[in-house]
């Protein structure tokens, strides 16, 4: 619906306000405003006995700054969300490969199977997790000694490596899914051609199959590192009340201590960290596949 | 196309273990006899799905989470298919910005939104209450209710619409004869998903919930923070089976790939 004449055009742009306004006035009222009420009250200040005090002070800031504790759990949150993008990227990229080439009733049902996961809640999906971790009698544990890998129970429960297990089990369908849409703009026939001219199994898939699904795995990556650097009920369940990563210590800042200052100051810088670290990685990759493509 | 050989079938049953394994185990102990957490060695009792019915707080959150679930993908519609319909049709000035602005809920962790919500709310002494929660919600779902009703938008054929206008159709008419019945696979798809996210809405959801109006999800991660028991499980077991059974739907009707990706038409 292209037009020249100025008049037309503006009535479009009129009506296409119309429409949208309602959604724009809510999420102005509803998302900004309390973004910036969060961040305005990451300045303020709070003590035991006296509250929320509605002054302009750096103490949360320069609390997060300098206290070490801080820096482990930032540290540390970020580092299970690393992992679990590498898990992820390592385990969904060859899952969704071998999915595509399967025949018509097995690629929906597994599809199903895989992605399914994504719909169930995330407190069923990690309560299982607990149960497969959980103790001397944790199914994984019994499994693993049985088969003789190892002699006495792993820690999982409570430790980074069963948080990062947890997570990346909550995560894979995201990277599978990402992945899986790279495939199918995928032409099976120049995967084909490759094999005709002589090419082994392993060339076609590092110079053929693999520059192809490299946007869907790293879209796939942006993805799962920003859900898993900002996870709750998995950390929260799996981690316990020892192990904190940002947004379990911002929950107990606000729903234990009550100090929400504080944990206002520890979301706005996650949320300031992702933004940063997304939107750069986004512009990254954007240019580099034009390049690529151009 | 090449068929899978050995090692990749073994590696595929391996990743499927590990998807389902978690679910599964749910399941099982959901069905223990015992009093305490064990897979169900000598057989299967419905004893823990029973004991369910004796705590109010699981059946009164239930509740919640499904009205809360209903109204907010119904109300979020009313708002999300006039914006797809603005997107989809006119190009103007800001319209990237605010199509960014709109499905921005994607990007925000949830954790900041609760207590961007919590903090807003309770400036107006809403923390807590039902109306709190269902204009959070309608916010976090909308861009999935967004972008299905944005996709089916797109992909209409605007000729029909046309030929209705030129037959002498009403604005209005040719709304709800013609435009709305085009979009309507993207519309039940996109109120379809929209329930889903907001019934499993955990993160958000438990800074704003109140005794009396947490829902099921939050009531459950409450209960395992203190401790895990099969009662748990047997409510885990139960929203899992719901959640199986509404996906089954959504895959028989649109094809799950297509509903998750955003794409509601369907190009088999």
């Amino acid at each position: 619906m292209q037009s020249s004449s100025p008049f037309f055009l503006s009535t479009q742009t009129r009506s296409a306000w119309g429409l949208i306004l309602p959604s724009l006035a809510l999420f102005l009222a509803v998302v900004i405003i309390p973004l910036i009420m969060t961040v305005m009250l990451s300045f303020h200040d709070w003590g035991q006995y006296k509250g929320i005090e509605t002054v302009f002070i750096l103490k949360n800031w320069y609390e997060i700054w300098s206290d070490s504790y801080f820096h482990e759990m930032f540290a540390r949150t970020f580092r299970i969300a690393v992992i679990v993008t590498f898990i992820t990227m390592a385990l969904g990229a060859p899952e969704a490969y071998i999915l595509n080439r399967m025949r018509a009733p097995w690629k929906g049902v597994f599809l199903l199977v895989i992605l399914g996961p994504l719909l169930i809640s995330v407190v069923a999906r990690t309560l299982g997790w607990a149960l497969l971790f959980g103790g001397k009698n944790g199914v994984v544990n019994m499994a693993l000694m049985k088969i003789g890998v190892i002699d006495a129970p792993l820690p999982f429960m409570f430790t980074e490596t069963g948080v990062v297990i947890a997570l990346s089990h909550v995560m894979m369908p995201f990277m599978v899914l990402s992945i899986w849409a790279a495939l199918q703009k995928l032409d099976p026939q120049i995967e084909n051609a490759a094999l005709s001219l002589g090419a082994s199994q392993l060339t076609v898939m590092r110079r053929i199959i693999f520059p192809q699904i490299m946007p869907g795995l790293l879209s796939g990556g942006i993805i799962v590192f920003s859900l898993a650097a900002s996870a709750f009920a998995t950390p929260a369940i799996i981690g316990g009340r020892r192990l904190k990563v940002a947004a379990t210590l911002a929950y107990d800042e606000f729903l234990n201590t009550l100090n929400w200052p504080l944990g206002a100051a520890v979301a706005v810088l996650l949320l300031v960290a992702l933004v940063i670290i997304v939107v750069s990685s986004n512009a990254l990759i954007e240019r580099r596949y034009k390049a690529v493509f151009e | 196309m090449s068929k899978n050989g050995f090692i990749s079938l073994l590696f595929h049953t391996l990743f499927v273990t590990f998807m389902l394994a978690p679910i599964i185990v749910v399941c099982l102990v959901a069905f223990t006899p015992e009093g305490y957490l064990s897979l169900p060695t000598n057989g299967f009792s419905l004893r823990w799905f029973e004991a369910i019915g004796r705590y109010p707080e699981f059946i009164r959150a239930f509740w919640v989470s499904i009205g809360l679930g209903a109204l907010s993908s119904t109300i979020v519609l009313a708002f999300a298919v006039p914006a797809a319909l603005g997107l989809a049709r006119y190009q103007f000035r800001g319209r990237d910005a605010i199509s960014a602005l709109l499905l921005s809920p994607l990007m925000i962790p949830h954790v900041v939104l609760g207590i961007a919500f919590l903090r807003f709310f309770t400036q107006f002494g809403l923390s807590g209450t039902f109306a709190a929660l269902l204009i959070a919600h309608i916010v976090v779902i909308f861009p999935f209710a967004l972008r299905l009703t944005l996709s089916s938008a797109t992909g209409m054929d605007r000729s029909i619409e046309q030929a209705a206008i030129s037959l002498g159709a009403r604005d209005w008419v040719v709304f709800r004869r013609v435009t709305l019945p085009l979009i309507m696979p993207g519309l039940i798809s996109g109120w379809a998903l929209a329930f889903i996210q907001s019934f499993d809405e955990v993160t958000m959801t438990v800074f704003l919930a109140a005794p009396g109006t947490e829902t099921l999800p939050v009531r459950m991660f409450l209960y395992i923070q203190d401790n895990i028991d099969p009662l748990v499980t047997s409510v885990s077991a139960s929203v899992i089976a719901i959640t199986v059974l509404a996906l089954i739907i959504l895959d028989r009707m649109f094809g799950l790939e297509h509903v998750l990706t955003g794409h509601s038409d369907r190009t088999k």
